[in-house]
């Protein structure tokens, strides 16, 4: 919003004058700056509307394009580490081989661990290690696309740096984002950490055939995540078991 | 976390916009944050105390400017703050809403230089 307020006269008659003066100057405007060459030793305001995230969504853009003209769907995994992202993929890229053809990108701080995990027969993977770097961008994913053999794909699971607050500012050029929320974490994950469930497609309840042990709440968690993502559709599966997988797969057919 | 990213982009934009104003010393440096845009100001303040020294912008105030979160509710036809217990819980009907007017910014606003 801009900081103009509106301006407010002011009426007075000064004894004696007999003129009556309207004063109308915004008292926000002491110094208003001088056109033309800059004075020397005068501080100068330069008023901005530049949005910092403009170069990502950019990038972003540019991969939204590329992806759409090779008509691959691309979904971006967020959660906070261990939540069961890779463990997920895994399951589903099983589900989905000889069916879908697929490529998967992960990102990481370090190691290549979970692309070694993810490696399937005909499949592309590619790690993208960050290097301490907490999220992944649309220039890293630009990076990863070019590297992958894109040929026949038509779903692209990006695996983001586990993390629950970064990641949700940064677009990668995704179709659907999908946030994992597993039992262990607790049901108010969603209330501590609103933007990455607010900006998501989809939330996924992973590890549900553990919830009893925990003593998992299931109703608070799923009230508190339509709360802050009423937009959401909700998943509740088991990565382990397969329970719950035959909605999330038909969500991913959907797509397509 | 990523504050120090964001922090680097806003300075190398500041420092472009200053040069090509013809100015040598940045002053000040105003940010807007919004309450839903995941940059904690806090951090973003920090991170700026690391990258300043050395640059035009050395010494210079970075100002950050809050902007609360406003979201809208179709049914009521009424604006709302929401807040953390009721996030996104018009406060009149008590439905949930996603629609957000307000509070996703992260824009560089304004620059005061010599």
């Amino acid at each position: 919003m801009p900081n103009k307020k509106p301006k407010r006269s002011r009426a007075r008659a000064p004894a004696g004058s007999g003129v009556i003066l309207v004063d109308v100057r915004d008292p926000a405007d002491t110094s208003p700056t001088p056109p033309g060459d800059p004075l020397p030793g005068a501080v100068r305001t330069l008023d901005l509307q530049v949005r910092l995230l403009d170069e990502n969504d950019r990038r972003a853009a540019e991969n939204r394009t590329f992806l759409q003209q090779r008509g691959i769907r691309a979904l971006n995994f967020v959660s906070s580490p261990g939540a069961g992202k890779t463990a997920l993929l895994e399951r589903t890229l099983d589900a989905l081989a000889g069916e879908v053809r697929c490529a998967v990108l992960v990102g990481d701080l370090e190691t290549d661990n979970d692309a070694r995990r993810l490696r399937r027969e005909g499949l592309p993977v590619a790690q993208i290690t960050t290097g301490g770097t907490c999220h992944l961008d649309a220039s890293m994913v630009a990076r990863g696309l070019a590297a992958l053999p894109l040929d026949e794909v038509r779903l692209l699971f990006v695996e983001n740096v586990g993390n629950l607050v970064c990641p949700a500012s940064f677009d990668l050029g995704e179709n659907r984002r999908i946030t994992l929320l597993s039992c262990t974490e607790g049901e108010d994950k969603p209330l501590k950490y609103p933007p990455i469930f607010t900006s998501a497609h989809a939330v996924i309840v992973n590890k549900i055939d553990v919830a009893a042990v925990l003593g998992f709440d299931r109703a608070a968690a799923l009230a508190n995540i339509r709360r802050v993502a009423p937009q959401a559709e909700i998943f509740e599966l088991s990565a382990r078991t397969g329970e719950g997988f035959d909605r999330w797969l038909a969500y991913l057919r959907a797509l397509l | 976390m990523h504050e120090l990213g964001i922090a680097e982009s806003a300075l190398e934009l500041a420092l472009a916009q200053a040069h090509n104003a013809g100015a040598s010393r940045l002053l000040r440096i105003v940010i807007r944050v919004g309450a839903l845009s995941g940059v904690d100001a806090e951090a973003l303040q920090f991170a700026f105390t690391a990258i300043l020294p050395g640059t035009a912008a050395e010494g210079a105030t970075v100002q950050i400017d809050p902007v609360t979160a406003i979201a809208y509710c179709p049914a009521c036809q009424k604006d709302f703050s929401p807040d953390t217990d009721h996030f996104f819980e018009c406060p009149s009907c008590g439905q949930l809403c996603g629609t957000v007017k307000q509070g996703r910014e992260l824009d560089l606003v304004r620059l005061e230089m010599l």
